[in-house]
């Protein structure tokens, strides 16, 4: 006797429905909730960071991840939500952050030895607890003042574990570092980097005169998670019944909404 | 109106058995357990249970007699546990009514008119009181009379939950002995020569030569036999003061142990506060230290002065949760240890009103107070808050009301209590969204040394981490100067510095400081 393969699909999926509800069926993750950042080229790139997520900003030095940070904490701490910022090199200017409401902002400053290893171990804990405590919309962890060796020795299962503690929360995870190493523990990587500082006045004039207005930066998404598998152009074509696969390592995106101009505000 | 008394029997029995971890004290209470009380070697029995009793021991024995008696647990009194103990007794009754008074050490009797809508008939209370008694750690007899000295005697004279009926008090009490009416020694010494053993012989003889041979007070004792007496209670006016205190026979060297205890302490202590619908802010522990003569302790205890270790926790919302006052008595003393072995722990907390919060529908998910007080704690220890770090490292920046670079200070993290309340949570966030991004700073702390080659007065080569980098543009100089009359004055002529890295371009904030000759790099624009 042959039985067709829906047939003991049903069969199989009846019999293991009190402990694993819709056992072979597709069932479709719902979306993210999107924040966003403050930024219109960042939000407009990536579309807002996703919550109950980990997101990676990376970059050399003045590549604008601060401003990005600090202008993500300024909308979320405006929205009342309490923030934690773990800073692995004890580099945060509470003079820079301005429309942050400083009183919503757990700062963790994390002792600075000559070890950046004994340093990011103390940020990795800290990132554990704050993570199990929850009630964060916020937790960021600054690892953007560290070699890149040492942050390429944390663990996969680390970040991994970082990425199930926020998973159906609404907390969103961000890391800031100077590359990517979350590797497919991230839903959503950003690249940035300095195009073009920008001074208030030319060359020629005297240097007491001239004045750094500000930065042009760009934005690029290096990697994002596309969670919804019935978007993906090649399963389409195909014509097959969705399953649960993951689709990784989309294309970089880097358009011109990409590029931001962060500027100073001097009091005169 | 009816009255209900709450007697523990061996209460000095009671009062060290409730102090001690439950096993110990489940097992005190099945043990014949007699209490010693002065120095040795003048110390004598002064109470025992009912099992020691049996076992011979009596009051004014020496320790060498008692410990003749085989199977008898011998212990010292401690007047501070005592006090403990009466505490809670009166806490216990205060849970039920309001208007409670407390005879003596080991008996309260309270009021309870009005109580049967809440609690039922009289039995069912008795028995809701015994209860409770037992969540405090003591076992004891309840009465319930028509009189309040009725009801202090029936509690006295029979065991567990007992009730009069209104009228049957003299037939109730009357197989009494007359020593629970607790007369002067020389009356009870007449009264036994006459053969007067029971409430009833004493109730039944003539009034006229009992006042004749006894006075006014026979007359007394023979209305307290028949349970006709009627009076009023003198309430218990307590100011609130919550403390629980416990001596150590053998001193205590590790926290493990430590733990145990201060758990047993704090579930005390909640459970009083609970029963006065209380909370609290503040615990302050008070540990006595067993000091050698030639052991030079820490500096915070002066010489000459008793040993003792103090710590106190300060909470930013009332809490009533044992465990987590645990949690955080037991991270404070990891990070600030007793100097020496521990032989005497005294804690005392300031009652609050709980927290009342209304939370809205749509309001923002924050941490639980409870939650967030423990993580606070671990997050300390994590980043390392040693002993003489007078540095916070875990908190809420605030920036201070001065020029000084860099000037903030971290202020305990309270999100419950903070914020921007008067503004719609819309118009603020529309407000940061209309304002362009501005450029941060990354600072450096401390700031990096830097050595720089000048062109002209202006920066032209930075030698930075042991490479020399050239600058591309510059801007400046701007003189920052400040706080001359003070004894830590800054001034430096800082620069905004572009530089050509390897992977790319890099603003830098650079200052030449005029107090030091020296140029430091003090943030790096990002």
């Amino acid at each position: 006797m042959r039985f067709s393969s829906h047939v003991v699909r049903a069969q199989v999926e009846a019999a293991l429905e009190s402990r694993f509800p819709s056992a072979l069926s597709f069932v479709p993750r719902p979306q993210p909730e999107m924040t966003w950042t403050g930024i219109a080229a960042v939000d407009a790139a990536c579309g807002g960071l996703p919550r109950g997520a980990l997101t990676e900003v990376c970059g050399p030095e003045s590549s604008g991840r601060t401003t990005l940070l600090l202008s993500l904490l300024a909308r979320m701490t405006q929205r009342q939500e309490a923030c934690a910022l773990i800073d692995a090199g004890d580099s945060f200017s509470p003079h820079s952050a301005a429309g942050v409401d400083l009183s919503r902002l757990l700062w963790v400053r994390c002792k600075r030895t000559k070890r950046d290893l004994h340093v990011l171990e103390q940020a990795l804990k800290a990132a554990d607890q704050i993570l199990q405590g929850g009630g964060f919309g916020l937790v960021v962890m600054d690892l953007a003042g560290l070699e890149v060796q040492a942050v390429r020795r944390v663990p996969l299962a680390s970040w991994f574990r970082f990425r199930r503690a926020v998973e159906n929360t609404p907390t969103l995870f961000l890391i800031l570092e100077r590359e990517a190493s979350a590797k497919t523990c991230a839903s959503l990587v950003l690249q940035l980097r300095l195009r073009e500082e920008v001074w208030a006045s030319g060359k020629s004039v005297p240097s007491h005169a001239q004045v750094l207005a500000g930065m042009k930066l760009e934005v690029e998404v290096a990697r994002r998670h596309s969670s919804s598998i019935h978007d993906h152009p090649a399963l389409l074509e195909q014509k097959k019944p969705a399953t649960a696969a993951r689709i990784w390592g989309a294309p970089a995106e880097k358009t011109e909404a990409g590029i931001f101009h962060a500027r100073t505000e001097w009091a005169v | 109106m009816p009255f209900a008394c709450i007697h523990v029997p061996d209460f000095a029995v009671e009062a060290i058995a409730r102090s001690a971890p439950a096993a110990d004290g489940a097992t005190l209470r099945q043990q014949a357990v007699a209490v010693l009380e002065g120095a040795p070697p003048l110390a004598r029995v002064t109470a025992a249970n009912q099992k020691a009793r049996a076992a011979g021991i009596e009051p004014g024995m020496t320790r060498l007699q008692a410990e003749s008696c085989a199977g008898v647990v011998l212990r010292m009194r401690s007047a501070a546990q005592e006090e403990s103990a009466h505490a809670a007794l009166v806490d216990c009754a205060c849970s039920f009514s309001p208007v409670v008074e407390s005879s003596a050490p080991e008996t309260v009797v309270l009021d309870i008119g009005g109580l049967e809508h809440l609690f039922g008939a009289p039995a069912r209370l008795a028995q809701e009181l015994a209860r409770r008694l037992c969540l405090l750690g003591m076992e004891g007899n309840v009465a319930v009379a028509e009189n309040p000295d009725a009801a202090i005697h029936a509690a006295r004279g029979f065991a567990g939950a007992t009730v009069i009926p209104p009228g049957k008090e003299a037939e109730r009490l009357g197989l009494l002995p007359v020593d629970v009416l607790a007369p002067p020694p020389d009356v009870l010494e007449m009264l036994d020569r006459w053969g007067i053993r029971t409430l009833r012989a004493l109730a039944s003889l003539p009034p006229v030569p009992v006042t004749e041979r006894l006075g006014q007070q026979g007359l007394r004792l023979q209305k307290l036999a028949r349970g006709e007496t009627m009076r009023k209670l003198a309430p218990v006016i307590e100011p609130l003061h919550f403390v629980e205190s416990m001596e150590l026979e053998d001193a205590v060297e590790l926290l493990d142990p430590l733990s145990f205890l201060l758990a047993r302490l704090l579930e005390q202590l909640c459970a009083r506060l609970r029963s006065r619908a209380l909370a609290t802010n503040e615990l302050r522990l008070t540990l006595e230290l067993e000091v050698h003569p030639d052991v030079q302790l820490h500096a915070e205890t002066s010489a000459g002065a008793e040993a003792v270790h103090q710590r106190k926790l300060r909470l930013p919302v009332p809490m009533q949760d044992s465990k987590v006052f645990l949690k955080l008595l037991q991270l404070d003393l990891r990070a600030h240890p007793p100097a020496a072995p521990v032989r005497k722990i005294r804690m005392e907390t300031e009652p609050a009103r709980p927290r009342q919060t209304q939370d809205g529908l749509f309001s923002q998910r924050l941490p639980q107070p409870e939650t967030l007080e423990v993580m606070l704690a671990r997050l300390n220890s994590i980043v390392g808050v040693a002993t003489g770090d007078s540095q916070v490292w875990v908190g809420s920046p605030e920036v201070m009301d001065t020029h000084r670079p860099d000037a903030f200070r971290i202020v305990p993290f309270s999100p419950h209590t903070s914020g921007i309340k008067n503004q719609p949570v819309e118009k603020l966030v529309r407000e940061a969204a209309e304002k362009p991004a501005q450029m941060a700073m990354r600072v450096f702390r401390p700031p990096l040394p830097l050595r720089v080659e000048l062109r002209g007065e202006r920066p032209a080569f930075l030698l930075l981490r042991g490479k020399r980098i050239a600058v591309a543009a510059s801007a400046g100089p701007w003189r920052n100067s400040g706080e001359w009359w003070n004894t830590e004055p800054w001034s430096r002529d800082e620069w905004d510095v572009g530089v050509k890295l390897e992977h790319g371009l890099a603003l830098y904030r650079i200052f030449f400081d005029q107090r030091s000759g020296s140029w430091f790099v003090a943030g790096e624009y990002d």
